[in-house]
């Protein structure tokens, strides 16, 4: 029998030592032992007969969970350890484990909330357990019950006009990266005695009740901890030490990652940041002579495929906002060290060569953390893949890095936060652009005409005046923050009292940065809509009930988007005015505000609850999505569009600022050009402090004809805000809206 | 014209004039309202360029990302102009030099880094050459890349020492026999023969490019023709061969001029390696 240090010195043989050793500190071990990349693709393997054998055998379930919905249901409420191991092809699979004991079978998980369980199970054709529907009705009190019983009157109006929908009071929260390579790093005896440690010292503090519910977190997260355990056992692995080699660094990793989805429905499920920590792990088998490129490309093909099929029950309500299952299996690539070597490794590469060995799709939601300093040909790979696959997003990592240091990752689209040191506390968005609307009819609903905001002054006369219409915003505006803020706290206050995600809180260390992510919808149309006042003459056309239900633009007004200062400083001001605003009201356990431009696929719900805007823009239109300008008003093409977004301010949008752009191919320039013409661009946005891109290239015929023929694309991907689909899972509606977004011709 | 006219309308279909600008005025007044003698004036001393219009992020008119400036004014009629509405230097609008310098320069980070520049075509530039000289000495003090898209038919506006403010010149040679030029564009072919001849002895750097166009360029002698003057120009980085569309044809009737490649088809993709095959015959780089 090994003695636990004996373990430690066959796991970490060859490793260069450092701090990691004596407590956990994961990116230390990172800086001291991964070699940086600055080659081309020309190592890379292909996919094995293997890979392809496993691949091909998901391929019909994928397709009949298209046409089903969702391809088989458990009824047995997940946690770490429930359901019997499940496996693909066992023979066939390197790496292991299930969320259920089936592919693509979907568990409950209760605790959110017993409606929202119910109703999926109902759109899906299955009739809820009466037993378990009567613990979690009559014993059990779920997230759900505990948000509604702590709404104010003001925030269930809110919810219902749609000024601010989406929140998380019904589903898990998502947005928190477990560092899970802690897993492999250390082995789970090792994080159980760190987390026994961070309990113990504690026991000195006085029983508030912030002390109360962290030891009460730290127990639950052992618990769970020791939960992995037994279900990695039931697989026949003993991750009670740390991993020996890149296989087990692989599967420790997955096991820890599977827990986390088997324990919470997240919004947001993501990865972090593991390319370059496994590579550290490859190369030593690769040294070693243990391991090929072609077993190592297969362990990160069956890493992925297994990333591929993380599946969430959600209801279709879910699915409006939320569009294509999606489960944000985030995982950030690349980057740059403060140390101003590169983070890009040979697996940089292996995991984005994924998108070839497998073929594209959304998931896992693979990132690029982009510096114009990153080596070239990293950046000639990463362009190519995009062009031919449309499956990568950028964020700047340059943006990044002084705030959130050369660990951190990206959770769900755009949230970036230091891997096991920070956690987000998700708060969906507002829409803005229904606000304006507000204030110009007193606090009225445009639609209904019912009385939500607080009552003000309307508006009087034919013409709309800015300094009329701004000083009442104004005031609307802040209403909403504290409104906003106060949602936010109630959900989050229950979701940590009743929707612990323990597993997720073992990944990380005891004290953390807690952020609460507020956000903004209708962005482009709010300034716009604002543009048009201040710029043109607008007039306002009422109905019988005194209502401001349309407008009449006047001559010419500039529109954001078009690197015209006038148009996007009244962008900027809007992002920054909120967040000042938001930051005027305390938040639960003390998180820091911070705001995000994203609208995912919500552009298009929000769309159809605001009535016509000043911008031209008529009812029921979805917005733009993001930061994107509104379609149509970008005239000069991508690259001034580009220059817009980037202006919006990152310190007041610390949770992310989202850009999408679709290119037709033949606007990249000639065949043998268009990775450098791409690789220039992400430059140009990148050091002009652009935060993020989603990049498509695709036509609009090839979409047209996915939607006439779904058949044809089963693998059909496409970025839309902050995430990317499989365009045939989209809604007919959101189908239709990605179409007639600005396909550019030219950057 | 130049050919980036084609070239371009692959991809975007401009309208006529600064067509959705929507900045507040930059142009003192309509072109349309100024005096031949007042127009005579800014071309001769460059103080003010009429402009068709002007595209950010091009991808199609040298290497990078580029700022595309289309002048008006040009004295070729080619059959297969894609924006006939360029050749009266009247349909565009007047810019003083200053103001569209700023313009420029709000964007020569992002042209640098993007490893693009400055491209200025047409009409045919070289109408408007004061202009474009003040532009391209300006831009090189920025430190951007310089590109001129010219049919050469005025070269001769340029002199050695102009030259050297232009880092490369994207050469249209819309034909190599004499008789087809002057049928394509109703003017003579040497004022280009020799400004290709002369690019090649002062060794500036030259992409040519040839319009595709089935039954009026794609004979094999006027290829081996085109090739062989290529061949000769000792700077010569690249051809390329743009195939003819018909996307131009609306303004050729919005016009009102008779428009001869209405039953032209765009040329197939045989035929284009066709005519590949005749350059790389020279070891010329083809795209």
């Amino acid at each position: 029998m090994l003695t636990q240090e004996e373990k430690f010195e066959i796991a970490w043989r060859n490793f260069r030592s450092g701090t990691w050793e004596k407590t956990i500190n994961v990116r230390d071990f990172i800086q001291r032992n991964y070699q940086p990349y600055s080659g081309d693709d020309s190592f890379l393997a292909g996919a094995t007969d293997r890979t392809k054998k496993l691949w091909e055998a998901l391929k019909p379930l994928l397709k009949e969970e298209v046409e089903k919905g969702v391809l088989g249901v458990s009824q047995i409420p997940s946690t770490v350890a429930a359901h019997a191991p499940g496996y693909i092809d066992k023979a066939l699979e390197i790496i292991v484990g299930l969320q259920t004991d089936e592919p693509l079978k979907r568990a409950i998980m209760p605790k959110g909330g017993w409606r929202t369980v119910e109703d999926s199970l109902k759109a899906y054709g299955y009739e809820p357990d009466q037993k378990i529907a009567e613990i979690f009705t009559k014993y059990a009190k779920t997230h759900n019950d505990g948000v509604f019983d702590a709404y104010t009157e003001q925030v269930r109006k809110c919810r219902k006009s749609g000024i601010i929908t989406g929140l998380p009071d019904a589903y898990g929260r998502g947005r928190i990266i477990g560092d899970y390579r802690r897993l492999p790093l250390y082995g789970l005896d090792f994080l159980i005695q760190q987390k026994i440690k961070e309990k113990q010292e504690i026991d000195t503090r006085w029983s508030t009740e912030d002390i109360l519910r962290l030891r009460e977190e730290l127990s639950s997260q052992i618990r769970s901890l020791k939960e992995l355990k037994t279900m990695a056992e039931s697989y026949g692995f003993d991750v009670s030490h740390p991993a020996t080699n890149a296989r087990e660094a692989v599967q420790w990793l997955y096991f820890a990652f599977l827990a986390a989805v088997k324990e919470q429905n997240g919004a947001a499920m993501s990865v972090g940041r593991i390319s370059t920590f496994l590579d550290i792990y490859i190369e030593r088998d690769l040294e070693e002579g243990t391991l090929t490129e072609s077993q190592a490309q297969e362990l990160i093909d069956d890493l992925v495929i297994k990333f591929r099929i993380v599946r969430f029950l959600r209801t279709p309500s879910y699915n409006q906002l939320f569009s294509g299952d999606p489960t944000w299996v985030t995982e950030s690539i690349g980057g740059m060290g403060q140390d101003g070597r590169t983070i890009v490794t040979k697996n940089s590469f292996r995991m984005l060569n994924t998108l070839y060995t497998l073929g594209p799709a959304p998931e896992p939601n693979l990132t690029v953390l982009w510096s114009t300093r990153l080596p070239q040909g990293f950046k000639d790979f990463v362009a190519k893949v995009s062009i031919d696959t449309s499956s990568i997003q950028y964020m700047n990592d340059d943006l990044m890095r002084p705030k959130y240091g050369d660990d951190a990752g990206i959770a769900c689209c755009v949230s970036a936060m230091a891997i096991g040191k920070q956690m987000q506390f998700f708060g969906a968005r507002v829409n803005l652009l229904k606000t304006l609307l507000y204030s110009l009819n007193g606090g009225k609903d445009e639609i209904s005409g019912a009385q939500i905001g607080p009552i003000i002054q309307e508006i009087e006369g034919d013409y709309l005046d800015y300094t009329e219409v701004m000083k009442r915003f104004e005031v609307l505006m802040d209403w909403l923050a504290r409104t906003y803020v106060d949602a936010l706290n109630i959900i989050h206050y229950m979701h940590d009292k009743y929707c612990y995600e323990s597993i997720l809180m073992a990944f990380h260390d005891r004290d953390i940065l807690r952020t609460m992510a507020f956000g903004l919808a209708g962005l482009s149309h709010t300034a716009d809509s604002l543009s048009a006042i201040k710029y043109a003459k607008v007039k306002a056309i009422r109905n019988e009930a005194g209502l401001i239900v349309d407008f009449k633009v006047e001559g010419e007004f500039p529109r954001y988007g078009n690197n015209d200062e006038r148009a996007d400083d009244i962008a900027v001001m809007l992002c920054s005015k909120m967040m000042e605003k938001i930051r005027n009201y305390p938040t639960y356990r003390n998180a820091t505000h911070t705001q995000s431009i994203l609208t995912i696929t919500s552009n298009v719900v929000y769309g159809k609850q605001t009535g016509n805007s000043p911008d031209g823009r008529r009812a029921g239109e979805p917005f733009a999505p993001g930061a994107n300008p509104s379609n149509g008003a970008d005239k000069y093409g991508a690259l001034p569009a580009m220059l817009s977004v980037a202006k919006l301010p990152y310190d007041d949008c610390e949770d992310g600022i989202s850009l999408t752009i679709s290119m037709i191919p033949n606007s990249l320039g000639p065949e043998e050009e268009k990775t450098e013409k791409v690789v220039g661009a992400l430059d140009a946005f990148m050091a002009s402090n652009g935060f993020h891109a989603n990049l498509n290239v695709l036509t609009k015929e090839t979409l047209q004809d996915a939607i006439d023929h779904p058949e044809k694309y089963p693998q059909l991907t496409i970025r839309v805000s902050g995430y990317a689909v499989n365009f045939v899972k989209l809604t007919k509606e959101q189908q239709v809206d990605v179409l007639n977004r600005t396909f550019h011709g030219s950057i | 014209m130049g050919s980036n006219k084609l070239a371009r309308s692959r991809y975007a279909f401009k309208t006529s004039g600064n067509e959705g600008n929507s900045e507040l005025p930059e142009v003192s007044s309509n072109a349309e309202l100024l005096t031949t003698s007042t127009i005579q004036t800014h071309i001769d001393d460059g103080s003010m360029g009429y402009v068709h219009s002007y595209e950010i992020g091009s991808t199609m008119d040298g290497p990078g990302i580029r700022f595309v400036l289309f002048l008006t004014g040009c004295k070729l009629r080619c059959q297969y102009c894609h924006n006939p509405d360029t050749w009266d230097i009247r349909n565009g609008k007047p810019y003083a030099f200053d103001k569209m310098m700023k313009k420029i320069n709000s964007y020569t980070e992002v042209l640098k880094i993007s490893k693009g520049g400055l491209t200025i075509s047409g009409g045919e530039p070289g109408f408007q050459h004061a202009f474009v000289k003040k532009i391209f000495k300006a831009a090189k003090k920025l430190g951007l890349h310089t590109c001129l898209d010219t049919s050469g038919f005025l070269g001769a506006n340029f002199s050695d020492e102009d030259l050297m403010d232009i880092d490369l010149h994207l050469l249209d040679i819309k034909s190599g026999d004499p008789e087809v030029y002057k049928l394509v564009t109703k003017q003579p072919i040497q004022p280009t023969l020799e400004l290709a001849e002369r690019l090649s002895r002062l060794n500036r750097p030259v992409w040519v490019r040839f319009v595709l166009v089935p039954g009026l360029t794609d004979s094999w002698e006027n290829v081996e023709k085109v090739a062989d003057i290529c061949a000769n120009i000792q700077s010569l980085e690249r051809v390329e061969i743009l195939r003819f569309h018909q996307l131009g044809k609306s303004k050729w009737e919005q016009l009102g001029i008779n428009y001869t490649l209405a039953e032209t088809e765009t040329p197939t993709l045989e035929l284009v390696e066709r005519v590949r095959s005749q350059f790389k015959a020279r070891n010329l780089t083809v795209y």
